[in-house]
């Protein structure tokens, strides 16, 4: 049976986000607001060294002076810092040794997120830094790495256990004072992962952390630090998900990678916090600084994939400050309903015979809007620099919004730089091609987004293709008027 | 006391001048006030993010010109398009030399702004017209606004065409050390009117210039209005360039903008399209080299559905030059079946050469084909070669593929003396001997 726009519209709008449950894990949540002795709690409660309590006093006091942004493409209701509680941790923490002591209640959870961790260690040979509200509750395969000398633990473990490392790496790629969101986050980061591959190490497994925000009314702070030494490579994979929330809830991530010489990071996102339901009531606030060195010859590859979230400010960078480095960018962002993105990224050339790569589509339906924002900067040392971008949009319905922003600055002539941008809309004639092969409306746009993203998509590592790939499908059911 | 102050002050001065009980007074002192608030943009300012008004900002400028200045027609005559006959509108220090133009009321009217604004005769088309597509928040806009007197005043009536086309030249004498010039334009084209419109701003010494000037153009149904700006300015002489385009169905209004002199050269250039099936096109060609600057922001509005807009946009920058191109592209909800093109190259010659664009889409209907493309590169090195192998120096092989790289902007100039000319001003620019007649 044919299956009606009228009927696609239906099921659009009676589907709730999957995702949407709420666990019922007692929390050990601060009282709203924030000042400096909240920020000074926080370090106590996850026993800190000094030089990190005062190097969160000092972010709070730039955080103080700043101004949240505005020049984003985005409009929301700002949200009232006094008025989230900047910790919350699920109270049950004992240290696992093996699955069977978690909370049976947490691994229902998981279950229900589809990353049951048992099944991920058999099959897919990943090891999961799981961080619920904050705290990582589950390291799988340490050994496994241990053994190779790659450290991978949360933040809170690496300030207790490598200080050196993190002290001499922190706040080096993304400075406390970078930004509004960096300075807060700075200031109050609850956990995050870490990870460290010595000199010449290749990583035999794709590292993978799942975000997710679970108490009502707490922002997520995540910390997020990737050192890949000398000659060395990792993939490392993010996954967010997030129950459904009627207020905005606040996510301020940041992450830093740093690629020293030769190395390669290939950071992978998929973003699936809880876009807000179909009046745009709800959903994530993501803010979120992402940024990548690269020294001599090293390489960093950002994917992403953003469907969720109501509000997105998100641009994962690439500093290319070493000769002849690489940094890549690939992104797909869908929005749906009222869902806001403003997304993109920045290759800032340094460096000699550095060469960046950005690939970004966005798809926009219902009453979204979705902008592209990027920036594509060759500084006058920087000879032979090339940079290619490629900016796509699609449009479904007339009540959404495609926009593109790209700045590009040449201050070097032996640059090369190309831009490209296109928008349209799926045309009828390939949906009327499809339907007349035998194949229905939905599955047809389904199959043309596919085709539209699949330059992308090819980009994520196996596991992470296939979620995205259902996500893309989800996310965009019934959206084509 | 700075520049703002001054113009604040000498705004009471300058209505003393012109007759207050005219109803544009009112807009004038409406105008005087927004840019009292606002002041001169600031590169904090999203749209001046790359261009510093800082330096013009110290200069003392004279903003009456003392005495009145007379130039033969034989040393300014190279400014001209002298190899054909036309109109011609002439302002010498912002003020109209009857001696150099030739004006008509014959049919059409291509003659003052200070006639249209006082005689009552033209008072109905300055009601309808005046200010009325001019930004009301643009500061240098209303700083225009407040003082505007003079300017190009030129109305085609319904299926009219003018004989010739129109030159609209604003010379500076050099008579004042620094002088500022506010000239505002209001053109207007009736139904199935045509014109064609050459515009040149010439500073005669290497004293300082700054003018700042404001153009309205209206287009009604299916009226062509072709529009071309040669800015070949010393450089000393610094120029923002505010042109406003209204167009209705049908219409089709060109402009092309050639920019290879000035000190600071801006150029905002706002198309809205209030009808359907309009046409509009931009062009530019800008080449500069010493610490010249060239700022090319324009803005199409698509409003209505089945409409096409087309930019082409190429720049040479050679020494310390900067050249920033920031095109932006609204497409509304129901401006459907809209096709807009944007296209922007540039080539760096030298290390300290700056170029920053931005290329930019607002895009809210959902059957549209928009698209932009932009680029940063250098010359293609095969060709190079293949002109070198065929006994060609690699000086001149360079400035010749410079020259092709620029010149196919001017295949749609459409008056050919005038495409001569510029290119003769593009090989002169690139050092090209052609060795050919163009």
């Amino acid at each position: 049976m044919a299956y009606t726009e009228e009927e696609l519209k239906k099921e659009l709008e009676t589907k709730e986000y999957e995702y949407g449950f709420y666990t019922d894990i007692e929390s050990d949540t601060f009282p709203n607001g924030l000042n400096e002795e909240i920020v000074i709690a926080i370090s106590k409660k996850k026993e800190e060294p000094e030089w990190m309590t005062l190097w969160r006093l000092e972010s709070f006091k730039i955080w103080k002076e700043m101004v949240e942004p505005e020049w984003a493409n985005v409009r929301y209701e700002k949200p009232d810092f006094q008025a989230i509680s900047y910790y919350s941790a699920p109270n049950k923490k004992p240290k696992y040794n093996s699955l069977d002591e978690v909370d049976p209640e947490l691994l229902d959870t998981f279950k229900k997120l589809g990353i049951s961790l048992d099944e991920q260690k058999k099959l897919a040979g990943v090891a999961v830094d799981i961080v619920m509200d904050s705290v990582s509750v589950a390291t799988t395969f340490k050994k496994t790495l241990a053994e190779k000398g790659i450290i991978f633990c949360s933040i809170s473990e690496a300030i207790k256990e490598h200080p050196e490392l993190v002290k001499k790496y922190i706040g080096t790629v993304v400075p406390q004072k970078d930004n509004f969101y960096a300075a807060l986050n700075s200031a109050v980061f609850s956990d995050g992962s870490f990870c460290y591959i010595p000199k010449g190490v290749k990583c035999p497994m794709e590292l993978s952390t799942y975000f997710r925000i679970n108490q009502a009314g707490t922002g997520q702070f995540e910390r997020t630090l990737v050192i890949a030494d000398e000659g060395s490579y990792v993939s490392y994979l993010e996954g967010c998900t997030a129950p459904s929330r009627d207020e905005n809830q606040l996510h301020a991530a940041v992450v830093e990678l740093i690629a020293l010489d030769d190395a390669e990071i290939k950071y992978s996102t998929v973003q699936n916090w809880f876009p807000g339901n179909k009046e745009g009531k709800g959903g994530v606030y993501n803010f979120v600084t992402k940024r990548g060195l690269c020294e001599k010859n090293a390489k960093i590859s950002w994917t992403q994939v953003e469907t969720g979230s109501a509000v997105t400010w998100k641009y994962p960078s690439c500093i290319l400050k070493g000769d002849n480095s690489i940094g890549e960018f690939y992104s797909i962002a869908v929005t749906n309903n009222y869902q806001q993105a403003d997304t993109g990224t920045k290759m800032i050339h340094l460096g000699k015979n550095t060469r960046s790569t950005i690939i970004s589509k966005g798809i926009s339906a219902g009453k979204s809007q979705n902008s592209y924002r990027g920036l594509v900067q060759v500084n006058s040392r920087a000879e032979n620099a090339r940079n290619f971008s490629q900016c796509d949009s699609l449009l479904m319905g007339n009540e959404c919004g495609a926009h593109t922003f790209p700045y590009i600055e040449a201050k070097n002539k032996s640059a090369q730089i190309e831009h490209e941008a296109t928008t349209s809309k799926i045309g009828e004639d390939q949906i009327f091609y499809c339907n007349q092969r035998g194949i229905d409306t939905e599955k047809a746009i389904a199959l043309i987004v596919n085709g539209f993203s699949k330059e992308v998509l090819n980009k994520l590592p196996m596991e992470f293709a296939v979620e995205a790939q259902k996500l893309l499908e989800i996310s965009l059911e019934g959206s084509v008027g | 006391m700075d520049l703002k102050e001054k113009l604040v002050s000498s705004f009471l001065a300058f209505e003393n001048g012109v007759d207050v009980d005219n109803p544009v007074h009112d807009i004038r002192s409406e105008a005087i006030k927004k840019f009292e608030a606002k002041g001169f943009p600031t590169k904090k300012e999203e749209a001046w993010k790359y261009t510093s008004l800082n330096t013009l900002q110290k200069i003392d400028f004279s903003i009456f010109p003392k005495k009145e200045s007379n130039l033969e027609y034989r040393d300014v005559k190279k400014y001209f398009l002298h190899e054909i006959d036309t109109f011609k509108i002439v302002f010498v220090d912002g003020v109209y030399s009857s001696f150099l133009s030739e004006t008509t009321h014959d049919g059409v009217d291509v003659c003052l702004m200070s006639s249209a604004l006082n005689k009552p005769m033209y008072k109905q088309i300055i009601d309808v017209y005046f200010n009325k597509i001019a930004s009301q928040e643009d500061s240098l806009t209303s700083l225009n606004t407040a003082f505007s007197k003079e300017g190009a005043y030129i109305y085609i009536p319904k299926n009219k065409i003018p004989k010739k086309p129109i030159e609209i030249i604003h010379f500076a004498t050099g008579n004042e050390a620094a002088l500022l010039l506010q000239p505002r334009n209001l053109i207007i084209a009736e139904e199935n009117a045509e014109m064609q419109i050459i515009e040149r701003h010439q500073s005669l010494t290497s004293n300082e210039v700054f003018t700042n000037s404001v153009t309205e153009i209206f287009a009604a149904k299916n009226a062509i209005v072709d529009y071309y700006k040669v800015q070949n300015d010393c450089t000393t002489a610094s120029l923002i360039d505010n042109t406003y385009i209204d167009q209705k169905g049908g219409s089709a209004v060109n402009v092309h903008t050639f920019s290879f002199g000035g000190k600071l050269t801006r150029n905002n250039l706002n198309f809205y399209q209030n009808g359907e099936h309009v046409d509009s096109t931009m062009k530019g060609v800008t080449i500069i080299e010493g610490k010249q600057h060239v700022d090319h922001h324009t803005l199409v509005h698509h409003i209505e559905p089945n409409c096409e807009s087309h930019q082409d946009y190429k720049g040479i920058y050679g020494e310390n030059a900067t050249g920033v191109f920031n095109g932006k592209i609204i497409v509304e909800k129901i401006a459907q079946k809209t096709n807009a093109f944007q296209q922007n190259n540039n080539i760096l010659v030298s290390d300290k050469a700056t170029i920053n664009t931005k290329p930019q889409l607002e895009i809210f209907a959902d059957d549209v084909k928009c698209s932009h493309g932009c680029t940063i590169g250098q010359l293609d090195e095969e060709a190079l070669f293949y002109l070198q192998s065929r006994g060609i120096p690699k000086k001149e092989a360079r400035a010749l593929l410079m020259y092709a790289f620029a010149n196919n902007v001017l295949e749609s100039v459409r008056i050919p003396e005038l495409k001569v000319r510029i290119n003769k001003l593009i090989a002169n620019k690139l050092e090209v001997r052609l060795g050919f007649d163009l």
